[in-house]
């Protein structure tokens, strides 16, 4: 018993760890999100949230119900697999209310630029340039349709700018 | 693109692992190698070092309250840094490293620094005065029971924890080492070989700061050096240099006859924007010089202020070779491209979260809980408390 009595300190210092642990566990009990884990290391109800969110794209399918000219010559053209809105934006809001919302005409001379100045990292047959030498500043849609943008594969420069809903609707800005 | 020579990689222009990641090993390395100095005098009764057993506990202590402190300010947001205890993931090394720091931390250092200092944590709660009694009181858990019974078996339990102490402090900084040898992306760092170099250079640093602080500590007490310590330490620090020295080269050795794809440009790095810092610094001053200056202890009869001349440059070139070799790995792995064609260049800023000033900060913050800790637990026999303690 004395052996014990002798001892009672340690006893004391792991009823500290104990403690301190229970405490952990309960401020974990707290702070812990009830959903996380449901599907992985993450919070469930995160997903829910994030699927509330107003969609801002709208989906090519969707461009082309009214621009299906436009879809014609892209779909013929080098750029067939560049989405939409990858060069327009996110124009969910357009499509949802077209006479309200008129989304920005790309600059080409700035756009164009992004995927086609030329690198060492991109594949050698990826179509590259050195923007200053090859147009100085001239926007590119100039020489290029930008849904068909190798010259003379479609009716001819800007040509594919315009389509049935721009006439229709005035156009874009 | 200033900075950046050859084709590189858009992602690895700017470095994301700023100086206070080479400041984290760097501290986590003092921890582990003051506790191995600790565990010398404890667990393989080397009675020459006890001098310093003490003082190395409490200055792991105080490197190892700063340890998280880097890592903190490199990723910012300090408030989600306990979700790494309260959600962790088992996949990830940093996250189980939480719970080793904290098993580390607790178990081990705070819990053998409470059973070698009990019996004058409790002397001190009776004969102190103030906020401090307060402070003892509250070390003692309540418990004033300071028989010899009772101390007989703090010390056989501090015993057991300095044994489970010295694999902890091997997991502490082999996790180090661990986090950048399993990096497989990387082929300055994926080598199984990093975290047992980084387990010695830890020991010497270590082992080189405790010296340095035991011969500063003393030295402004105004008291003698114990030169039988001091040279019996310097010993260890030598054997164990000699043994992180040969890891080190063997590693550079393998590289070099492997010669994988890397090695050229690795090789490039190292004869060019490394070459300061790991060919002057690391490997000639911070290693070549420190092991001559400590064989020559070893091997010529030196006069005692010879020795601790020699002790004292050595000990700081070590310190300072050790933080080049963090430097180098940490920053020199983060120069060159993965496409091997390329380097880039560390801007080193001044007054930022990551700046110079921060590391600089970091560097001194430990010296001064240092500081705290050895105002609060003198590391050195009290006379008057042990004429209280024989009065009683």
């Amino acid at each position: 018993m004395s052996g014990m009595k002798d001892a009672g300190h340690l006893f004391r210092f792991a009823g500290l760890f104990v403690l301190a642990f229970l405490v952990f566990l309960v401020v974990r009990t707290y702070v812990v999100p009830k959903s996380f884990g449901e599907y992985g290391h993450y919070r469930g109800a995160a997903i829910g949230e994030i699927a509330s969110r107003p969609i801002k794209f709208a989906g090519h399918q969707t461009c082309e119900t009214c621009h299906a000219d436009i879809a014609d010559t892209k779909t013929k053209g080098a750029h067939a697999h560049v989405n939409c809105e990858a060069c327009h934006g996110a124009l969910a809001a357009h499509a949802d209310d077209p006479m309200t919302v008129t989304p920005v005409k790309p600059d080409t001379a700035v756009l164009c630029a992004q995927c086609h100045t030329a690198s060492a990292a991109k594949p050698k047959d990826f179509p590259q340039v050195d923007p200053a030498d090859h147009s100085g500043g001239v926007p590119c849609e100039t020489c290029h349709n930008p849904h068909s943008p190798i010259i003379g594969s479609d009716s001819g420069a800007s040509a594919g700018s315009g389509s049935s809903a721009k006439t229709a609707k005035g156009g874009a800005k | 693109m200033s900075g950046v020579e050859g084709y590189i990689y858009p992602n690895e222009v700017t470095l994301y692992w700023s100086v206070l990641i080479v400041l984290y090993p760097f501290i986590t390395g003092l921890v582990a190698g003051a506790f191995i100095l600790a565990s010398l005098e404890r667990v393989f009764s080397v009675e020459a070092v006890k001098p310093t057993y003490r003082l190395a506990l409490l200055t792991a202590l105080a490197f190892l309250l700063v340890a998280p402190l880097p890592l903190v300010l490199h990723l910012g947001h300090p408030f989600r840094s306990p979700e790494m205890y309260f959600t962790p993931h088992d996949t990830s090394a940093m996250a189980m490293f939480g719970y080793v720091y904290m098993w580390y931390l607790m178990a081990v250092l705070v819990f053998e620094i409470w059973l070698d200092y009990r019996r004058e944590i409790v002397l001190l709660s009776q004969t102190s005065k103030g906020l401090l009694r307060l402070i003892y009181k509250v070390m003692t858990l309540g418990s004033s029971n300071v028989s010899a019974r009772s101390l007989h078996i703090d010390d056989k339990v501090g015993w057991i924890v300095t044994l489970v102490g010295i694999p902890s402090a091997f997991l502490l900084h082999g996790y180090v080492g661990f986090i950048f040898g399993s990096l497989k992306a990387n082929p300055w760092w994926s080598s199984p070989l990093m975290p047992v170099i980084f387990i010695f250079s830890a020991m010497v640093s270590g082992i080189a700061a405790v010296m340095l602080l035991y011969m500063a500590t003393t030295k402004l007490r105004g008291l003698k050096i114990d030169m039988r310590c001091v040279d019996k330490v310097a010993m260890y620090m030598f054997y164990i240099f000699l043994i992180d020295f040969s890891l080190e080269m063997l590693d550079l050795v393998h590289r070099v006859y492997e010669a994988d794809e890397s090695f050229r440009s690795l090789n490039f790095l190292v004869h060019t924007k490394l070459y300061f810092s790991q060919i002057v610094v690391q490997i000639c001053l911070g290693t070549i010089v420190p092991l001559v200056l400590l064989f020559l202890t070893q091997v010529v009869k030196l006069g005692e202020m010879a020795r601790k001349r020699i002790y004292i440059l050595s000990g700081s070139l070590a310190l300072i070779g050790v933080l080049a070799m963090r430097w180098n790995v940490v920053i020199g792995g983060q120069l060159f491209s993965k496409s091997f064609l390329g380097y880039t260049t560390y801007k080193m800023a001044l007054v930022t979260r990551e700046g110079l000033l921060a590391a600089i900060g970091l560097t001194i913050l430990p010296l001064l809980f240092l500081w705290a800790l050895v105002k609060l637990l003198p590391p050195w026999p009290d006379k008057s408390l042990h004429e209280a303690a024989t009065g009683d």
